[in-house]
């Protein structure tokens, strides 16, 4: 490929950037200001076919190289916020980590890496980035146990899903935010949609406080917003969303079972409400917009859409041009299988022309020998009215080897004196609508149940 | 309520909810004989932990299951303190 073909998300900015910007709580950067300032102290030069390390301390200054470094550096990685230090060494040698942009120049002194070139906010500089190859981008898993997997993408790749989001002239841009991190791939997804697709972002910061933040998101006008339903379960029972008006809701990430579709559409009855399928592995697979949990089985098979997909085994199958295209690393594994489908790990069963996903494969509970997904248990009880999420975990037992226990946050406005009816309602639903060994033994009610830096609810003991 | 006393409030609790049909509680009764299966005693033993404290089941490897409701009952008094 001639350097003429290649394109890297500068080239993705387009003209009409002087209403466009990028902002976190502190700091308000017009995009246009990119064209002409550095936040690498004109030093991008330097980063010329290397192997970059990207780890900011905030989502402002990261979002803000990654537009510097695309196209310039060979391989680009984002490193998430929650990484823990003691797997930076391997990351660094399993990338081939030649370089790192950073704002914390002292924590990368000992690491091994010669060039640490430090961000900052954009300057004016002689010297910005040049598109001259198609770089790289690593992302990093969210698994909860181990050293996080290094999944390689492409900016074609990472944007394959974003069509038709420009605004016509005329119309007003879109302004975009999402709860989740942007170096995580759903975080990525619509910073990507606010950069290529016209728009600005509005970053989320994980130390403002809930209300804060979605004054924030108002006053700064956001029209577009993504999240985990736990992102959103957590918006809904907070009392905080006054004033706050989205015309397109989204979630993704996890289950969106029907009990937070309906409540995000009683918060927002004038938006569009959407929930989508994505993984950093497979990319973006499809969006759903009937209001409805699960997806069409007409979405199923191959040469249909932009994503082939199939059911083996229980697990959803997906094959794109928006997957990543490897594992990276010493001891990667094959992404796909030799028909080219990742294998997801996401369980779907199919009832009534409409696959519904009942649970992660690894997560499987086992009563007795018989196989239970938390999820399923944790929809019918989101079920109820006063119920705002649950967890459904196992707890061991000297005769079935677990049994099924649940852990339930009442909404804001649930009376706790009313607790035990609840809890029989909860149960009673339950019984009518799962098998017996799914039914929880006990139901413990929580104040709050802790979701991961990814926004997912934590799983730690499934 | 004594420990016995608990024990068969937890049993007949969850023969309500399994729609399970006792016949009467007596210490001579097999486990097998209340027609609960072993869902059943799972859930029993682990609200039996939580409600005493304790779980005579796993406590040692030697402790064998009961045959009787006066076993199971008896496993629970003998937990020493």
């Amino acid at each position: 490929m001639s350097p003429r073909e290649v394109f890297a998300l500068r080239d993705h900015l387009g003209t009409a950037l002087t209403e466009r910007s990028i902002s976190d709580p502190r700091h308000v950067v017009s995009l246009a200001q990119l064209a002409t300032d550095s936040c690498l102290g004109g030093r991008s030069g330097e980063l010329d076919g290397r192997s970059v390390l990207l780890a900011t301390s905030g989502q402002l200054l990261a979002g803000l190289a990654l537009i510097e470094i695309d196209g310039v550096a060979r391989r680009m990685l984002l490193c998430p916020p929650d990484l823990k230090p003691e797997h930076l060494a391997s990351i660094i040698a399993d990338a081939g980590i030649d370089a790192v942009v950073t704002d914390e120049p002292q924590r990368f002194a000992e690491c091994g890496v010669d060039l640490v070139i430090t961000v900052g906010l954009p300057q004016p500089s002689t010297a910005t980035g040049q598109t001259v190859r198609a770089t790289e981008w690593l992302m990093l898993t969210s698994g909860t146990s181990g050293v996080p997997k290094i999944v390689g993408h492409t900016l074609d790749g990472l944007c394959g899903a974003i069509v038709g989001d420009s605004p016509a002239p005329g119309e007003a841009i879109p302004v975009w935010a999402t709860f989740y991190d942007i170096r995580r791939y759903g975080g990525l997804q619509i910073f990507l949609r606010a950069i290529v697709g016209g728009g600005s972002m509005v970053l989320s910061d994980p130390g403002e406080a809930l209300a804060d933040h979605i004054a924030r998101l108002a006053a700064r006008g956001v029209t577009h917003i993504s999240g985990t339903p736990s992102h959103w379960r957590k918006l809904l029972m907070s009392g905080s969303i006054e004033g706050f008006r989205p015309r397109y809701v989204r979630l993704s990430g996890e289950i969106a079972d029907q009990a937070v579709l309906d409540g995000l559409k009683r918060a927002f009855p004038d938006a569009s409400i959407g929930h989508a399928y994505a993984s950093t592995e497979a990319g973006v697979g499809f969006a759903v917009n009937d209001g409805l949990e699960g997806f069409p089985a007409t979405l199923l098979g191959e040469g249909r859409g932009a994503v082939d997909m199939k059911v083996v085994d229980g697990s959803l199958r997906i094959r794109s041009k928006r997957a990543a295209h490897a594992y990276v690393g010493r001891a990667a594994a094959e992404l796909t299988d030799g028909d080219g489908y990742v294998d997801t790990g996401d369980m779907v069963e199919l009832r009534g022309g409409r696959y519904y996903f009942v649970g992660r494969r690894n997560g499987i509970i086992n009563v007795g020998g018989l196989k239970v997904h938390p999820e399923e248990i944790e929809a019918v009880i989101n079920g109820h009215p006063e119920v705002r999420m649950s967890r459904a975990k196992s707890r061991r037992s000297p005769i079935t080897g677990g049994i099924v226990v649940a852990e339930v946050v009442l909404t804001a406005d649930a009376d706790p004196m009313r607790a035990d009816m609840v809890r029989n309602q909860i149960l009673a639903e339950c019984r009518t609508r799962l098998a017996a060994h799914k039914v929880p033994a006990m139901i413990r009610f929580v104040a709050a149940l802790d979701v991961t830096p990814a926004g997912k609810l934590a799983r730690t003991d499934a | 309520m004594s420990v016995r006393l608990r024990i068969i409030a937890a049993i007949k609790q969850i023969a309500e909810e399994q729609k399970v049909k006792l016949p009467p509680l007596t210490d001579e009764l097999t486990l097998h004989e209340t027609g609960f299966d072993s869902l059943a005693f799972a859930i029993l033993v682990a609200r039996l932990e939580d409600d005493l404290g304790v779980d005579p089941f796993t406590l040692s490897e030697e402790v064998t299951f009961p045959n009787t409701i006066g076993d199971f009952i008896g496993a629970y008094e003998n937990v020493p303190a």
